[in-house]
């Protein structure tokens, strides 16, 4: 089991409502969140639309508004809410004693 | 070493270590099962008999007394032949000896044992911990403690607003200390309520007189003999007799790792509470049970069931609990179960009544409740939680689930209509403004068709807008199929019934200080808001209260959060400030510099007379403003629903046409504006003579200066629509000219809706208007020019400078990197 989660930091590390990246060499960033009420989301930072990259979006409830084009992205399933069609990619998270880890095996293949 | 008396008792001995809750109710649940078939021997490291530790925040409080909050006296142990070894903590466990031994020395040997340690306070490791007047608050010392320190007056700081925290700081504050509560993140009790209970239950806390400071720090604790006070990150420092730490427990594994047991977050055990040790068995807040912690009662009383059916044989087995939180905090009614994160797949179902204080939010998924958090009024929690734990499909009351169980399962007629209808002419509709039934529906009938026209009629709903559904019911029973159902006011956004003007309105109106105020006061429908009317609120807030509103950068959009234009590609571009368009040979270098340092790919002039950089990394921001500011330049805000430019034409200096110093009128006026958050972006030109080069004429505000002085108008924009300026009016001086632009600005900062340019804005109240307002009111123009100078004192910081400088410098940077090498991920 040892190296299965990714230990990326401290949950404090993200802001409420806010989003941290990590980046993976050679492969696109990760976006993790934190909602208002301290749920911690990891998605690919692009948005199925266009790109956008969902970290500097404006969370809201448990989705994320792309920076671009205001598309919603729901945190926990990736996929577009409302009329849009798409998804991104989830990362599956879990906070352990205050460090958020994440999963190794889809972090790297989300990053891809 | 002393060694207990071997006893004649021969029945098989379970010695229990914890005499708290755990441990007794292990120990009763037991004896209801087969009372004859062990020997009990109990060590508890506290002098008292087993208490209810739930219980101390009323004895310190005041509410009761210990011998009240006893669960089990003397007589249950004597009755139970159950010894009992108080103030004598035990210190090791021999497994291969199968002994424990406490610290007098007295070693008792087992056939079965059970650890029921319980958890330890967190002591949050600062400088200062260790001083006499620092305590927790776990047990009954601790409230003696208190107690006396109560006694001697003064002053308290309770590290920690989760429950423990605020009861500790009721408590005190109910014994007459001044307590401030210091709390890590933004909303009390985050753990258990959402930010809008949190926010409702800081409000009631603070109106009881405690202080309490959220994304508080604390650095250290003050004092050279004892506590003097607490010093926080950002430099505050609370002086304090008494500082009451309750950050959070951990389970207590020191004795059972010590013995060699497996160890995860708690004590590893099975779904018989039995260790990695057949021999011993564990129970409480002490064990991880399937990677899960507890520190609530419920699943503690599960737990002991399960732990007493299988040291009688009648297997069961412990599964795991749900949990749900239902408390009074400081005599304040919260609730919360399950899940109630939302998002994705979930549906909010939000019932907000400010007058009375109520938020109640249910998250539904898939018609299944999966969670709630109820705040003021918790009646209906345990109704919540026992449909949530049954995963009861609510489809068919859904409408009326909100309301709780006594509305939703009124039989056949559980029809909102219907219940509405049945009212009294009495019954009171609108509790802000005090209108009955009757009147409403009188209104109705005098042909007040509409919300709005209700609204403005008998006022029922134009305050803090809660009855705002029954008044819509009203009008729905009233007219029938007549009432369409609609506004005539396109509102805000999905999250809310009001428009703009009405939340504009009433934020100055009730002195409303915070989103999550807003939110609440006016019945927001979402636990907190969208994308459209946070950044709005977050606008109005700080309009209304310069100086003194703290900014929500998770409000603003991507742009203003880090103060550069976001890209099709995800890079951003960079516009320095040229004041009125002018530039010099050492800011033409530093942006050379700067294009050449971090390999812009593009430099281009804009229509605002600006260069503008394009292609900067996010995480080289901080290092582009800084070498920016080091040639004197500050932030164009090309980026933020603010003045933009001022775009000039070379004016009387220069052009032979002009006839005043137009340049110089432009970055005069830059250099008073600059900085100023609008409800959109705005631009200024000032053109030296009718010829108009700086296209004065299509601008937020445009001066074009002729001969006899300055002509001033309002409303163009180059915008989709294009749309030239209307004249507003004619000025002889500058300073004139100055004051007019301040006070036109400050009417569209205070009237204008968010988003809305001044465009759009002018020809829906009309230029008349503007003229009365600024051209022929004097006295009023004054005062909105103050207003709007006033404000500008708190903005005119150029944020590149407080970003260079590291503030917000995790926005730019990422949180960890990995880089996969050969196959194998290594973290960098």
């Amino acid at each position: 089991m040892i190296g299965e989660w990714l230990d990326i930091g401290w949950v404090d590390e993200i802001p409420v409502r806010g989003s941290r990246t990590v980046q993976v060499t050679g492969g696109g960033d990760i976006a993790v969140f934190r909602t208002g009420d301290g749920k911690v989301f990891a998605l690919a930072d692009r948005c199925p639309h266009k790109g956008g990259r969902l970290s500097q979006g404006i969370v809201h409830g448990g989705a994320v508004a792309c920076p671009l084009h205001n598309w919603r992205i729901a945190l926990d399933t990736g996929e577009a809410l409302g009329e849009d069609k798409g998804c991104t990619p989830v990362i599956p998270v879990k906070v352990s004693g205050g460090r958020v880890l994440l999963c190794r095996t889809a972090t790297m293949k989300a990053a891809a | 070493m002393e060694h207990q008396t071997p006893s004649p008792d021969t029945r098989e001995h379970l010695v229990v270590i914890g005499n708290g809750m755990a441990g007794c109710r292990a120990v009763e649940e037991l004896i209801a099962r087969d009372p004859t078939r062990y020997r009990v021997t109990i060590f508890g490291a506290e002098p008292h008999v087993n208490y209810n530790r739930i219980m101390l925040s009323p004895v310190l409080a005041g509410e009761k007394t210990f011998e009240q909050i006893v669960i089990n006296d003397h007589a249950w142990y004597a009755t139970n032949t159950i010894e009992l070894v108080t103030s004598d903590p035990v210190q090791a466990i021999d497994r291969a000896a199968k002994t424990v031994t406490a610290r007098s020395g007295l070693t008792v040997s087992y056939e079965r044992l059970l650890i029921a340690t319980g958890s330890d306070p967190f002591i949050i490791p600062v400088p200062g911990k260790d001083l006499p007047g620092v305590i927790s608050f776990r047990d009954m010392a601790d409230v003696d403690h208190m107690l006396e320190a109560a006694g001697k007056g003064g002053a308290a700081v309770v590290i920690g607003g989760g429950l423990l925290g605020l009861e500790a700081a009721h408590g005190l504050t109910l014994r007459g200390m001044k307590v401030t509560v210091i709390h890590l993140m933004p909303t009390l009790m985050e753990r258990q309520l959402d930010e809008a209970a949190g926010w409702l239950l800081k409000s009631a806390l603070e109106a009881r007189g405690q202080v309490i400071l959220t994304e508080a720090n604390t650095a250290e604790i003050v004092g050279d003999t004892h506590v003097e006070g607490v010093l926080l990150k950002d430099g505050t420092v609370i002086p304090a007799s008494l500082v009451v730490m309750a950050v959070g427990i951990r389970p207590s594994v020191a004795l059972a790792r010590d013995a060699g047991l497996e160890i995860g977050r708690g004590i590893k055990v099975d779904d018989h509470m039995v260790t990695s040790d057949p021999s011993i068995l564990a129970v409480g807040e002490c064990v991880e049970h399937d990677g899960n912690v507890y520190g609530l009662v419920a699943p503690l009383w599960d737990m002991c069931r399960a732990l007493a059916n299988g040291l009688t044989d009648s297997h069961s087995g412990y599964r795991g609990s749900v949990t749900s939180t239902k408390l009074k905090v400081a005599g304040l009614d919260v609730f919360s179960a399950g899940d109630f994160s939302g998002g994705g797949a979930c549906e909010d179902i939000v019932l907000r009544d400010a007058s009375r204080g109520i938020y109640k939010r249910v998250v539904v998924k898939d018609d299944r409740i999966v969670g709630a958090v109820l705040y003021g009024d918790t009646t209906d929690g345990g109704w919540y939680f026992d449909l949530l734990k049954r995963a009861e499909d609510i489809a068919p009351i859904r409408d009326m689930l909100i309301f709780g169980q006594s509305f939703a399962s009124g039989g056949g007629a559980a029809d909102p209509k219907a219940a509405v209808a049945a009212l009294s002419d009495d019954a009171e509709i609108c509790g802000c403004n005090g209108v009955t039934k009757g009147k409403v529906v009188a209104c109705i009938g005098a042909g007040n068709t509409t919300l709005d026209a209700v609204r403005a009629t008998c006022k029922a709903s134009a305050s803090c807008g809660s009855c705002t559904g029954l008044v819509e019911t009203l009008l729905a029973v009233t007219l029938g199929d007549e009432y369409s159902g609609e506004r005539l006011v396109k509102t805000m956004c999905k999250c809310t019934s009001f428009g703009h003007d009405d939340v504009r309105r009433e934020i100055v109106a009730q002195g409303m200080r915070s989103i999550p105020e807003v939110m609440q006061k006016m019945s927001w429908s979402t636990p907190d808001g969208c994308s459209s009317c946070r950044p709005a609120l977050n606008y109005y807030l700080l309009c209304a209260l310069p100086g003194d509103y703290k900014d929500d950068q998770q409000s603003r959009f991507v742009n203003e959060r880090l103060h550069a234009n976001i890209q099709k590609d995800g890079t951003y571009s960079v516009v320095p400030r040229m004041w009125g368009g002018l530039t010099n040979p050492r800011e033409l270098r530093a942006i050379a510099d700067v294009v050449e340092k971090y390999d812009a790919p593009m430099v281009k002039v804009t229509g605002g007379q600006r260069l503008d950089i394009f292609g900067i990394k996010k995480e080289d921001l901080p290092a582009v403003w800084a070498d920016l500011n080091a040639a004197g330049m500050v932030s164009g805000h090309a980026y933020g629903k603010s003045l933009r430019t001022v775009k000039t034409c070379v004016g009387s200096d220069w052009c032979r046409f002009g006839t005043q110093d137009s340049t110089g009128l432009g970055v005069k006026v830059e250099r008073m504006t600059w900085g100023s958050w609008m409800p959109h972006k705005f631009k200024i030109a000032v053109s030296g003579c009718p010829r108009n080069c700086a296209e004065a004429t299509i601008k937020d505000f445009g001066v074009v200066c002729v001969d006899s002085g300055y002509e001033l108008s309002v409303g163009g924009n180059g915008g989709m629509k294009v749309r030239a300026t209307d004249f507003l009016c004619k000025v002889a001086t500058e300073e004139e000219a100055m004051q007019y632009c301040a006070a036109f600005i400050q009417l569209y900062r205070e009237e204008a809706r968010y988003l809305e340019r001044t465009a759009p804005w002018i020809e829906r109240i009309g230029v008349e208007y503007i003229r009365e307002r600024i051209a022929e009111d004097p006295e009023g123009r004054d005062a909105l020019a103050a207003r709007f100078l006033f404000s500008q004192q708190f903005t005119q910081d150029d944020p590149w400078a407080a970003r260079a400088a590291g503030e917000h410098r995790e926005q730019h940077a990422p949180m960890a990197r990995f880089t996969p090498i050969d196959g194998t991920r290594e973290m960098a």
